[in-house]
């Protein structure tokens, strides 16, 4: 092998400007692969991101265009009516769900400040709901309790913000609040008026958009129990078996239409929800996956044609070389040897390019960093590319017989 | 002469098919993924008012001070939006050519057919220049005039598609229209405007949000308390109950806009804002030194991030998939063309100048090119119609093929091809007669 790879090398150099394209090709190739196969993995790893409720089980449904001053009446009588649905495993009012956009936010902090804007404080989201609450979305207390009767009943909204004393957060909220050490039981603070109780740690729930700083900030929220008289209740979330939940979804909104026939109401499953939430996302996956595709292909097929054309240059030489005894597997070696160390050249500069690629996203649209890890993949995959695409025209290559050596080009 | 390079153009690419087939599919590939991507961005990004964007500019004012600003906000941290108390002294105060504050509001329209359901419709309040300020198009009578801010009265502009439900399309200015259990009188009825991004206030609304369908008085908004429909950031507890106590806090929710007609009143009104938040400095309101901050449309669009990263960084992506196509391109060129180097040698010597090998196969090229653009066009359909199935349909029904992304794409791909030929053109109008003769 390394015999060869002085010839090979005085070969290339007289052919220049093929042989740097191929590198180039290769380059560029592999930086777009290990970019866009990061992003198509962030992508993918954000579609899967966990939400520890029921979400195959859930349902929202909404009334619009009802009297606000009302709505002490027309809630209960709502979750009244839903419960009734056979299948309804739990239902509850809520302000807002995970993934909706819609957002309610608040700061926390372990300490009372009247100014609420500081470094201690913490930005996350307030998730309201009626008693019950817990059950229906299926929420998974790691540590204490959910809230008991007395607690959901005693609260009301007062300039945003649940007047009862009492709250469940996240895990990442705990951890972020408290590091070492258990929540429950513990105290967090909105500004000097509001004070509230950890009485609950529940595994993570998603805010309903990504907003805050950092990965883990897309986990911040907190959960306050409400009486069932407030028009910001405006989403009622119902529960069943996913087997049963298209069906009751579709009678919840038939009896909460009969129930306020000129309001409008409307309703969808939670895996809609989080399907349009991150249907962005998804539609951006395939298109990265379309796009290394095709260039993989290009790359590829770029490289049959520019060696099947040195192969038809080269076939008087090829002859030559069979003629004084070369065999068919040196001419074979020949050829992939060459696409090898071309290959590396190209995955060398590819490499870095896709670190400057990374760098230059990271700067300009909030990407993170690459792992190290997809540099040497995308070059393997290429350098694999490069052999599987050069054993063609090598084939034809090791096809030629001696007798070419005779014939003039 | 161009007819028969024509001929010999499809000769030679019929001759080498595969080659022809796969230089075709590289740039049809490129062109089409660049320009469908280009759709969505070019969607997303456009100019939504051409005609008055730079004079149009958005205020903002430090009212939080340095300590709220956490690292890591995007731009400069400056709320988007205003305080109430900061909104209403600018409008007082007057000194833009034209201003108006605004708020995004949802208010219940009751019917007066009880069969009919009574919605929640998206709306904004907002002053009387808001309507002059964006040229808004109307069908039956105009915005409101400055006296109905002034005295809060009940009128109202509402949409086409509103009147339509309401009225049936019928000229209702004058009739009444029930909002939220109050009787507004209608002054205005709009004729299709949806401008997207909905710019006005991207301090407060989905820029790819449904249309606005009622726009009422500022004024009267607030003395109906009519809750904003945006968002609310507080720095510190409501001073006071309800809504009275929103207006008086330091809480922003209040989107504000200017038009300022050229850079004289641009310079004079960034002073004036400084000014202002001086005297807030000087009158203990503020413990910061000022911090102001005046864009103009398109600066404020980049701010708030209306195109979002995912499509740019589409647009990047794509357009390194056209150059890996484009280098893989000048490679099989250079194959093709090279190939040929006797019949270019025998040209050469019965006495073809450089310029007529070189126009030869740039006819070429040039052809490759058109087969790729009309590839490319084909696939940026299937693309662009892949897209509306999956983007949100606020963008997807944004996103379309007209006739300037047609010649776009055309233009593209040849320009691509045959930028990518310059290097095999020139190797081969350098091919010297006289090696070639001599071999054969």
């Amino acid at each position: 092998m390394s015999m060869q790879i002085r010839p090979i090398l005085a070969s290339l150099r007289k052919h220049r400007i093929p042989a740097i394209l191929i590198v180039l090709e290769i380059a560029l190739a592999c930086a777009v692969l290990c970019n866009a196969v990061f992003m198509i993995g962030q992508r993918v790893s954000d579609i899967r991101l966990p939400n520890a409720i029921d979400q195959a089980g859930l349902s929202s449904i909404e009334v619009q265009g009802t009297d606000p001053k009302q709505a002490g009446d027309d809630i209960p009588r709502n979750l009244a009516a839903l419960r009734a649905i056979a299948g309804v495993k739990a239902v509850t009012a809520m302000n807002a769900l995970p993934l909706t956009n819609y957002t309610w936010n608040g700061g926390l902090s372990t300490h009372p400040d009247k100014d609420m804007l500081n470094k201690r404080i913490v930005g996350m989201q307030e998730y309201l709901y009626t008693a019950g609450g817990g059950k229906a979305l299926g929420l998974k207390v790691l540590q204490g309790r959910f809230f008991n009767a007395d607690e959901s009943a005693g609260s009301k909204l007062d300039s945003f913000m649940p007047a009862g004393h009492v709250v469940l957060i996240t895990q990442s909220l705990a951890r972020k609040f408290w590091p070492h050490g258990s929540a429950v039981g513990k105290m967090l603070y909105l500004g000097d008026k509001f004070s509230y109780t950890v009485v609950g740690v529940v595994a993570d729930v998603l805010r309903p958009n990504r907003s805050g700083q950092g990965e883990q900030s897309f986990y911040y929220s907190a959960f306050f129990p409400l009486q069932p008289n407030d028009s910001a209740l405006s989403t009622y979330v119902v529960r069943s078996a996913p087997a049963d939940r298209d069906r009751v979804l579709r009678e919840g909104i038939k009896a909460l239409s009969t129930l306020a026939p000129n309001a409008v109401v409307k309703g969808r499953t939670f895996s809609d929800i989080r399907d349009k939430y991150f249907a962005d996302m998804r539609s951006m996956a395939w298109m990265l996956v379309l796009v290394c595709a095709v260039m993989l292909a290009v790359t590829a097929f770029g490289i049959v044609g520019l060696t099947s054309f040195w192969v038809g240059q080269r076939r008087r030489q090829i002859g030559i070389r069979r003629a004084v005894g070369a065999t068919r597997g040196q001419i074979l070696g020949y050829f992939r040897t060459e696409n090898f160390l071309l290959s590396t050249a190209g995955v060398l500069i590819g490499m870095l390019l896709a670190f400057g690629i990374n760098l230059y996203l990271m700067q300009h649209y909030e990407m993170s960093r690459m792992p190290w890890y997809y540099l040497p993949t995308g070059a393997v995959t290429l350098w694999l590319l490069g052999q599987l695409a050069v054993l063609g025209p090598a084939l034809r290559a090791a096809s030629v017989s001696p007798v070419e050596a005779t014939r003039s080009a | 002469m161009f007819g028969y390079y024509l001929e010999l153009a499809f000769r030679s690419l019929r001759r080498s098919l595969g080659l022809t087939v796969l230089m075709v599919l590289a740039i049809g590939f490129g062109v089409a993924a660049s320009m469908s991507t280009y759709a969505v961005f070019r969607a997303m990004s456009g100019d939504p008012i051409p005609w008055k964007s730079s004079k149009l500019f958005f205020p903002q004012i430090d009212v939080w001070g340095p300590a709220s600003r956490q690292g890591g906000q995007r731009g400069d941290g400056l709320p988007a939006d205003m305080t109430y108390i900061d909104a209403m002294a600018l409008m007082r105060q007057h000194r833009a050519a034209q201003q108006t504050a605004m708020y995004p509001i949802l208010p219940t329209v009751y019917p007066d057919d009880p069969a009919e359901k009574s919605r929640a419709v998206p709306g904004h309040a907002v002053y009387a220049a808001f309507f002059a300020m964006l040229d808004v198009p109307f069908r039956y009578g105009s915005g409101w005039s400055s006296a109905d801010d002034g005295h809060r009265a009940r009128v109202a502009v509402i949409d086409s598609q509103l009147n339509q439900r309401l009225f049936g399309g019928a000229n209702s200015v004058g009739k009444a229209i029930r909002l939220d259990g109050h009787s507004y009188r209608i002054t205005g009825v709009l004729a299709d405007w949806h401008p997207q991004p909905q710019f006005y206030d991207l301090a407060n609304s989905n820029a790819f949000g449904p249309a606005d369908q009622v726009f009422v008085p500022f004024a009267t908004a607030v003395d109906q308390q009519l809750p904003t429909n945006g968002g609310m950031g507080c720095g510190q507890a409501l001073p006071g109950p309800g809504f009275a106590g929103v207006l008086s806090s330091s809480c922003v929710w209040v989107a504000y806009m200017v038009e300022l007609d050229d850079a004289a009143q641009v310079a004079s009104y960034r002073s004036y804002l400084n000014g202002y938040a001086r005297e807030q400095q000087q009158a203990g309101r503020f413990s910061w030194p000022p911090n102001t901050q005046l864009r103009d449309l398109s600066r404020w669009m980049d701010q708030m991030g209306v195109v979002p990263p995912e499509s740019k960084v589409s647009l990047v992506v794509s357009f390194c998939l056209l150059l890996v196509c484009m280098v893989n391109a000048v490679g099989l060129l250079l194959a093709k063309f090279l190939r040929r180097s006797n019949e270019i040698g025998v040209r050469r010597a019965l006495g073809a100048s450089r310029a007529a090998i070189a126009s030869q196969f740039a006819v070429e090229a040039g052809v490759v090119g058109l087969a790729g653009g009309v590839l490319g066009l084909l696939l940026t359909w299937l693309g662009v119609a892949w897209m509306h199935g999956v983007l949100p349909r606020q963008i997807a029904v944004l996103t379309r093929i007209d006739p300037s992304l047609l010649w776009q794409t055309l233009l593209l791909a040849i320009a691509a091809t045959l930028l990518a030929g310059l290097y095999p053109i020139l190797r081969a109008t350098h091919v010297r007669p006289a090696m070639q003769l001599k071999i054969d």
